[in-house]
């Protein structure tokens, strides 16, 4: 049976489901959100530690980074230099070169700064990092992020946080069809139908947090995700059917009593 | 006289007491960190982690421990 991997800078993957593991209550319901979702690969954030809190529980505690891919992230970064930093510090930490980066722009809307991020990618991949880049959903800048070396392209498909499903299906379309890179939707999925849309488009992989997070019921809601990212896939690669303007019956004419 | 002894650094942007001679090892002892689960800067630049026993701080010296935390 052919395996539908999911491959990211040479490394095969078997769920399309990235998810995050910020927002969560306690690292107990993270772990459980993260297990039920399927995922491979989880970010995570790079933080001072609490001085004043000796024997703080850790991440690494509830999830083990050799079973599952840290994915260190650079969120709260609104300069190169801090991305720079904060992956350079992160790789020291585990040893990973697979990293997510996220350049900032704006406190309010959280959109990247794609001059600042395309900058960063380009001194990230000369030293040796392998680059997954948040981005605007624009397919010129996506391409230049391609040029410079990014190993999969994140687009938005709405502002961090929001939920409110992807904006523009025809630019996630387009920059899908041109890149030879993996496409992510990165941010605004609030639910499994705006999952399964990412996927029917034809990206490579969707990365949610928030709307598992903040679900009534997180971990449910990873599950659910789940499917609907495994959904949106075959869905894809099932091709759908022409739409058309007027009905066609699906049962026969023919010898009608 | 005791104050010969200490020397003030900061550390994670507070200021911090510690012992003259005392390396980036016994640093992570006192504060009960475990060494692998993080990564540790000081003055800027990134220290290695088998390098930890051989850095002894100074005094003003700036020290960032840093961990990975949920984050999307």
């Amino acid at each position: 049976m052919a395996e539908d991997t999911f491959t990211i800078a040479n490394k095969n993957f078997i769920s399309r489901l990235i998810v995050g593991t910020g927002k969560y209550k306690n690292f107990e319901e993270t772990a459980k959100a993260v297990r039920a979702s399927g995922a491979d690969i989880v970010t995570v954030a790079v933080r001072r530690v609490n001085i004043l809190k000796k024997d703080e529980p850790l991440l690494m505690d509830y999830l083990d980074p050799k079973t599952i891919t840290y994915l260190p992230n650079t969120a709260g970064c609104f300069s190169s230099e801090e991305a720079l930093r904060t992956l350079r510090l992160a790789r020291e930490m585990g040893g990973w070169t697979l990293v997510k980066l996220e350049v900032l722009g704006d406190k309010k809307t959280l959109y990247p700064n794609m001059i600042e991020t395309i900058k960063s990618t380009e001194v990230l991949v000369k030293e040796g990092f392998e680059v997954m880049v948040y981005c605007t959903d624009d397919p010129i800048m996506t391409k230049k992020l391609e040029d410079v070396g990014a190993c999969a392209i994140m687009p938005l498909g709405a502002p961090i946080g929001s939920g409110l499903g992807i904006q523009n299906e025809t630019n996630i379309k387009l920059i899908k069809e041109q890149s030879s890179v993996p496409v992510i939707v990165d941010a605004g999925v609030g639910t499994a139908s705006d999952a399964t849309i990412a996927m029917e488009l034809g990206c490579d992989g969707v990365l949610i947090n928030t709307a598992i997070a903040e679900a009534k019921d997180p971990i449910l809601m990873a599950e659910s995700l789940k499917y609907a990212v495994i959904s949106g896939r075959k869905a894809f690669k099932a091709g759908r059917m022409k739409k058309r303007k007027y009905a066609s019956a699906s049962s026969p004419d023919e010898n009608l009593i | 006289m005791n104050n010969l002894n200490v020397a003030k650094i900061q550390l994670n942007g507070n200021p911090y007491k510690i012992n003259h001679g005392t390396n980036l090892n016994e640093l992570l002892n006192k504060l009960r960190i475990e060494k692998n689960k993080v990564a540790i800067e000081v003055n800027g630049e990134i220290v290695d982690r088998n390098k930890y026993s051989n850095l002894i701080l100074n005094k003003d010296d700036k020290v960032e421990i840093v961990h990975f935390i949920g984050g999307g």
